[in-house]
């Protein structure tokens, strides 16, 4: 990677792996109104317990979004970027976006600003995404062909009028390429993002992402559709499935060497706010923040020390156990599931863990490839059986599990469905412990520990 | 000749009020109103009416 991008993603959760072990983003629900409907969407749902994309509890005016951005930004040292995720679309509720960011960069100037759009009203904005500095823009391209985009999206509404099928698919494609190619002629990191929907898009994903990486795209980001029919969406309720897992990782496999994907998305709310992998927005709602607020940005600055040590460390630690994997010769892969709190450390408890990050050990070296949301099952010491078997088939196509603490019951039960979890690791770095493992496991030499 | 908005159905997203080309929508008290005094059906402005036609919700902005 150049200097001068890195520079631009190395604090961005988002747009480097190797940041959102360190680093925490808040989307601000400023921007309600959309101006295209599609079928994984339902505009009426709001749920505190949900987490997906387009989903809040609490939108805000962009008077309150600068007060809860600085409660934020004085209480989470982590937080990094402030994004604008609708629920509705960033550009076309663009007034209410503008004047957010416009206020935030007063009060905090250090903070990344970053927009999601369907890119429709895009091409409109660019200038003043320019101007405001702007510098990392998310459009969801879920397709190139209007044939297979009438299935995704029923309708727009452009230039004040409705426009449905193929017509409105079509103008929606021109206006995401035209988006996208003023973004990358003007410096502009983008991140495309696409919905996985097997039977429909699947395979025209592999076409998407040829046509993003010629238009200069910086990562891909294949999410899966999220279909629940409780929520309500049209895919939801015609019992259109999302892909499974190692569906999804499979196509990712499929399209390395393509436009760089981005494999750690958690597909966040609307108004999340923490690492990808947590989410504190519940501690943030406009209730419990005072009226007046003052930005303080002492723990920033110190986080910001620790994190450059750390990340050094961190850095050796990784490109040690990557070398290590590749000398192995092995030519054999493992995929392993590791609970971390962040940090880049094997550091939370098989039974706290929200997720697991799934890594993959092979003659490439070791990767990040996904991660599984799986239920708490252990809250309080005592672990419910019932849930374990939702962690078990989370947990489907993995080899080993790495976490902080793992009790005999679960490490039973665990080895009952040919997986091995194991507590041996505990707090080293992800990367040192997988290569030690994976060394165990086809007869190399392994690496010191460097916790 | 006026449009109302179903406040029951009503996702108060706020795409209506800035689409109406004659400033008859407006957020009132806890939900979004058309103001009937105001509101032209969009006649000589544009083929459809702006709120419906922006709705996420069919059959929410609709005749009075």
């Amino acid at each position: 990677m150049e200097s001068a991008v890195w520079e631009k993603v190395k604090d961005h959760p988002c747009y480097s792996e190797e940041a959102h072990h360190y680093f925490a983003r808040m989307h601000v629900a400023v921007a309600p109104a959309c101006n295209i409907q599609c079928n994984y969407c339902n505009r009426k749902y709001d749920c505190a317990n949900e987490s997906r994309p387009g989903v809040v509890s609490e939108k805000l005016t962009p008077e309150q979004a600068v007060r809860k951005v600085i409660a934020v930004a004085n209480q989470v040292p982590q937080l990094s970027v402030l994004g604008i995720a609708g629920p509705g679309d960033a550009c076309y509720d663009w007034n209410k976006t503008k004047a957010t960011f416009g206020r935030v960069a007063e009060e905090i100037p250090d903070l990344k600003l970053c927009i999601s759009t369907n890119g429709l009203a895009l091409p409109d904005h660019v200038a003043d995404l320019c101007d405001m500095h702007v510098d990392h823009v998310t459009i969801t391209i879920n397709m190139v062909d209007p044939q297979i985009g009438a299935k995704i999206h029923p309708w727009i509404f452009y230039k004040h009028r409705r426009y449905t099928g193929i017509d409105a698919a079509r103008i929606l494609h021109e206006r995401q390429m035209l988006g996208l190619e003023m973004l990358t002629a003007r410096g502009i990191l983008t991140k495309i993002n696409s919905v996985m929907i097997p039977g429909v898009n699947d395979e025209h994903l592999i076409e998407v992402n040829k046509w993003v990486k010629a238009r200069g795209a910086f990562l891909h980001n294949i999410m899966p559709l999220i279909s629940n029919p409780e929520h309500g969406t049209h895919y939801g309720l015609t019992g259109q499935r999302g892909p499974k897992a190692m569906e999804l990782k499979a196509l990712q496999d499929r399209l390395e060497g393509g436009a760089r994907l981005m494999r750690h998305c958690r597909q966040c709310r609307a108004d999340a706010v923490g690492l990808l992998g947590e989410d504190r927005g519940q501690e943030f709602t406009l209730d419990q923040i005072s009226d007046e607020v003052t930005y303080d940005a002492s723990k920033h600055d110190a986080y910001r020390e620790v994190v450059a040590r750390e990340r050094g460390d961190r850095a050796v630690a990784k490109s040690e156990a990557t070398e290590m994997v590749k000398a192995a010769g092995s030519g054999k892969s493992l995929l392993i599931a590791v609970a971390s709190k962040g940090g880049g450390r094997i550091n939370a408890h098989f039974g706290h863990a929200r997720e697991f990050q799934i890594y993959e050990a092979s003659p490439r070296g070791i990767s990040l490839v996904g991660h599984r949301k799986v239920e708490q099952y252990c809250l309080g010491g005592w672990g419910e059986d019932a849930t374990l078997a939702g962690v078990l088939a989370a947990l489907e196509g993995i080899d080993i599990v790495l976490c902080a603490k793992i009790g005999d019951s679960p490490k039973a039960q665990l080895r009952g469905a040919g997986i091995r979890g194991t507590d041996d690791y505990g707090y080293e770095h992800i990367e040192t412990a997988i290569s030690t493992v994976y060394a165990a496991e086809f007869g190399a030499k392994p690496l010191a520990a460097t916790a | 000749m006026a449009f109302k908005i179903i406040a029951s159905q009503c996702t108060q997203c706020g795409a209506c009020e800035f689409e109406c080309p004659s400033g008859a929508i407006k957020f009132k008290g806890e939900a979004y109103v058309i103001d009937p005094q105001k509101c032209t059906e969009c006649k000589d402005a544009f083929d459809a009416q702006q709120c419906a036609s922006v709705c996420p919700v069919e059959m929410t902005c609709v005749p009075a």
